[in-house]
C-alpha cells in the first residue's frame, strides 16, 4: 500500500528555517540523507523529492488563448509543500511509523513539539471486480 | 568459438562493436529506427548466447547478420503498405556476398552527427547518444537521469522519429555545415558529462556513470579527428574537471568548494593527462571556448594550494573566454577572479553590470557570487541576505543545503561581533 508523506508549512516557517544556526541545518541536512537511505535500505522508499523555495511557486491557468497566465501572489496562511516521501508499506501503521520517524528531524534546540507530517494513502490500489 | 568469456568482457565488446554494426544496417537499409531496434535487439541476443556458446569468431560478422535478419522480418511484416520498398530492400539483402566489409571507420562519427543534430531537444540528443553510440540500455539511461524506464524509452522513440520525420540522412555532413555539426556533437558530449559530474555525490557513483562515458565517447572522436582542438580541449575540460570528482562533495554528500577541497584526493594522474593535452592544442592557435575552459582548469588544478592558483593567467583566460562566449556564467566567473586579482569591489562592480542581462536577473547564482564577493569585501550582513536569496532560487538540494549554511556562518558572526551570543 503506497502512502505519501508530506511536509508543509506557511512561509515564515521557511522563513523560520532559513535563519537556523548553521549546526542545526547541518543537523538537518544529514539527519534528512540518512532516513532517506534508511528508508531505501528497508526496502519501502518510492520516492521522494524536496521542491524550490515558495517564492519559486506560480498558480497557473489558462488564458483566453489557452496560453498560460502565471500569477505568484498567495494568501500568507496558505501551506507549501516543501518536500514528500512516497513509501510502500503493509499497513497504515506502517507509515504513521515512518513519518514519526521523519517528525524526529532536528531542530535548534528548544523548538516546542516536533515536525508535522500529512500522511494519506495513495490511490494505487487495482480494482476489485465490482 | 573462443572460450566462455567474462561476461563483462562480453558487455564492453559489444559496446565498442554495436555503433560499428549500426553505421552498416543503416547505410543498408536507410532506416535508422528500425535499424537501431534491430541492432538492440541483435546485441541482447548476443548478450544472452554468447556467455552460454562462446564469443563467435567474428562478433561483428555475427551481429551484424542477426541483424539484418531482424531487419528483413521487419520489413516483411510491413509488406502490406510498403510492397514496392520491400522488394528492393530484400533483393538488396539477397545480392549481398558477404557481410564481413570492414566497418566505414568513421560510422561512429557519422552516428553522432546524426544523434546530435542541432533538429533535436538536447533531452533527445542526449539519450539517443547514449543509447546507439554510448551502447547503454534503456534501463541505464532511464537510471541515470532518474526518470521511469518506460519514459526513457519514449524519449528514445520519439527521437528517432523526430530523426525520421526531418529527414536527416546517414551521411557525413556537408564540409559547410561540419564545423556547427561538430560543435553540437561536442555540446551533447559536455551536456552528458555535466550532468554525470554535478550529479555524483563523492564516492557514490551512478551506475552507467554519465562522465565517464562522456571522456570515452569524446576519447573516440578525438581519436578520429585528432587535429580538431575544440575536440582536445573538451577531452581536457573533462579530465581536468573529473579529477576534482572525490573532493567535491563529503561524505554525506554535501558540496565542498574549489576553495576548501582535499587537492591529495584529486586525480593527479588525470590531470596529467589533461594539462598534456591542452598544452598540445593551444599552440595550434585556433583556440576556442573548450580550450579557454581547459585551461582555466589547469590552472586550477596545477595550484598545490588554494593559496597558489594563478588568478592572473585565470582572468586573462576569461578575459579572452568572455569574447568567444556568450554564456553568462562566463561573466560570473570572471568577475570572481576579477575580485581574486583586484579585490572584491572590482568583483562587485563587474556584477552591478550584470544585472542587467535577463538571462542572469533571476538566477541563483548571480545572488551566490554577490555575496561571496560581499563576504570577501567584508560587507556580512549583505552577504547573508544574498546568500538566503540565493538558496531561494536554486533548484539543487545540496547547493540550496550549502548557501544556507553559509548564510548561518556569517549570520553568527556578525552577531558575534555585535557582542550578542
Amino acid at each position: 500500500m503506497k502512502y505519501i508523506l508530506m511536509m508543509n508549512a506557511t512561509r515564515d516557517v521557511f522563513d523560520w528555517f532559513a535563519n537556523w544556526p548553521k549546526e542545526d541545518l547541518e543537523a538537518n541536512f544529514a539527519f534528512m540523507r540518512n532516513f532517506n537511505k534508511q528508508l531505501k535500505d528497508e526496502g519501502v522508499l518510492v520516492s521522494t523529492e524536496g521542491l524550490a523555495w515558495p517564492d519559486q511557486a506560480r498558480i497557473v491557468r489558462a488564458g483566453p488563448d489557452g496560453e498560460p497566465i502565471t500569477d505568484g501572489v498567495f494568501p500568507e496562511s496558505k501551506e507549501f509543500l516543501a518536500g514528500y516521501w512516497i513509501v510502500d508499506v503493509e499497513s497504515e501503521e506502517e507509515a504513521y511509523k515512518i513519518a514519526a520517524r521523519a517528525s524526529l528531524a532536528p531542530a535548534p534546540k528548544g523548538t516546542p513539539g516536533t515536525m508535522p507530517l500529512e500522511v494519506r494513502q495513495v490511490m494505487s490500489r487495482p480494482p476489485e471486480d465490482l | 568459438m573462443t572460450d566462455q568469456p567474462s561476461n563483462v568482457s562480453i558487455e564492453h565488446l559489444l559496446q565498442t562493436l554495436t555503433p560499428q554494426v549500426l553505421g552498416a544496417v543503416v547505410r543498408k537499409f536507410r532506416d535508422f529506427a528500425a535499424a537501431e531496434d534491430a541492432v538492440q535487439e541483435a546485441s541482447l541476443a548476443a548478450a544472452v548466447q554468447w556467455p552460454r556458446e562462446g564469443t563467435p569468431d567474428n562478433p561483428r560478422a555475427w551481429l551484424t547478420t542477426v541483424a539484418y535478419r531482424r531487419m528483413t522480418d521487419h520489413i516483411r511484416s510491413e509488406s502490406a503498405r510498403r510492397h514496392r520498398e520491400t522488394e528492393i530492400a530484400l533483393e538488396t539483402v539477397y545480392t549481398t556476398e558477404s557481410v564481413e566489409t570492414e566497418p566505414q571507420e568513421d560510422d561512429t562519427l557519422v552516428l553522432l552527427f546524426m544523434c546530435c543534430h542541432p533538429a533535436l531537444t538536447p533531452a533527445s540528443a542526449i539519450a539517443l547518444t547514449l543509447r546507439a553510440v554510448g551502447g547503454l540500455t534503456t534501463a541505464e539511461i532511464a537510471h541515470a537521469f532518474l526518470v521511469p524506464e518506460a519514459t526513457m524509452a519514449q524519449r528514445i522513440s520519439r527521437a528517432k522519429q523526430s530523426i525520421k520525420n526531418s529527414g536527416i540522412p546517414f551521411s557525413s555532413p556537408t564540409s559547410e555545415e561540419r564545423g556547427q555539426r561538430l560543435r553540437a556533437v561536442l555540446h551533447v558530449l559536455y551536456l552528458i558529462f555535466n550532468e554525470g559530474y554535478t550529479s555524483s555525490a563523492g564516492a557514490e557513483l551512478r551506475r552507467g556513470d554519465l562522465s565517464l562515458e562522456a571522456i570515452r565517447l569524446t576519447r573516440i572522436v578525438h581519436g578520429l579527428q585528432p587535429a580538431d582542438t575544440e575536440v582536445a580541449g573538451l577531452l581536457a575540460l573533462m579530465l581536468l574537471t573529473d579529477a576534482r570528482r572525490l573532493a567535491r562533495t563529503t561524505p554525506a554528500g554535501e558540496l565542498i568548494p574549489l576553495a576548501e577541497q582535499d587537492r591529495s584526493v584529486w586525480d593527479r594522474q588525470q590531470i596529467q593527462e589533461g594539462i598534456a593535452l591542452i598544452s598540445a592544442a593551444l599552440p595550434k592557435g585556433s583556440v576556442g571556448p573548450y580550450q579557454l575552459q581547459a585551461a582555466i582548469a589547469a590552472v586550477h588544478d596545477e595550484a598545490a594550494r588554494a593559496e597558489d592558483t594563478d588568478w592572473p593567467q585565470i582572468l586573462a583566460l576569461y578575459d579572452l573566454l568572455s569574447r568567444l562566449s556568450a554564456n553568462p556564467m562566463v561573466r560570473l566567473n570572471h568577475a570572481v577572479a576579477a575580485a581574486m586579482v583586484h579585490g572584491a569591489t572590482k568583483g562587485l562592480e563587474l556584477l552591478d553590470a550584470l544585472k542587467a542581462d535577463p538571462r542572469l536577473a533571476n538566477h541563483h547564482r548571480l545572488d551566490a557570487v554577490r555575496a561571496h564577493l560581499l563576504e570577501l569585501a567584508g560587507d556580512r550582513k549583505s552577504a547573508v541576505s544574498h546568500y538566503r536569496a540565493a538558496a531561494g532560487k536554486t533548484a539543487s538540494l545540496p547547493e540550496r543545503n550549502y548557501l544556507l549554511t553559509q548564510a548561518a556562518r556569517l549570520s553568527s558572526e556578525v552577531d558575534a561581533l555585535a557582542g550578542i551570543n
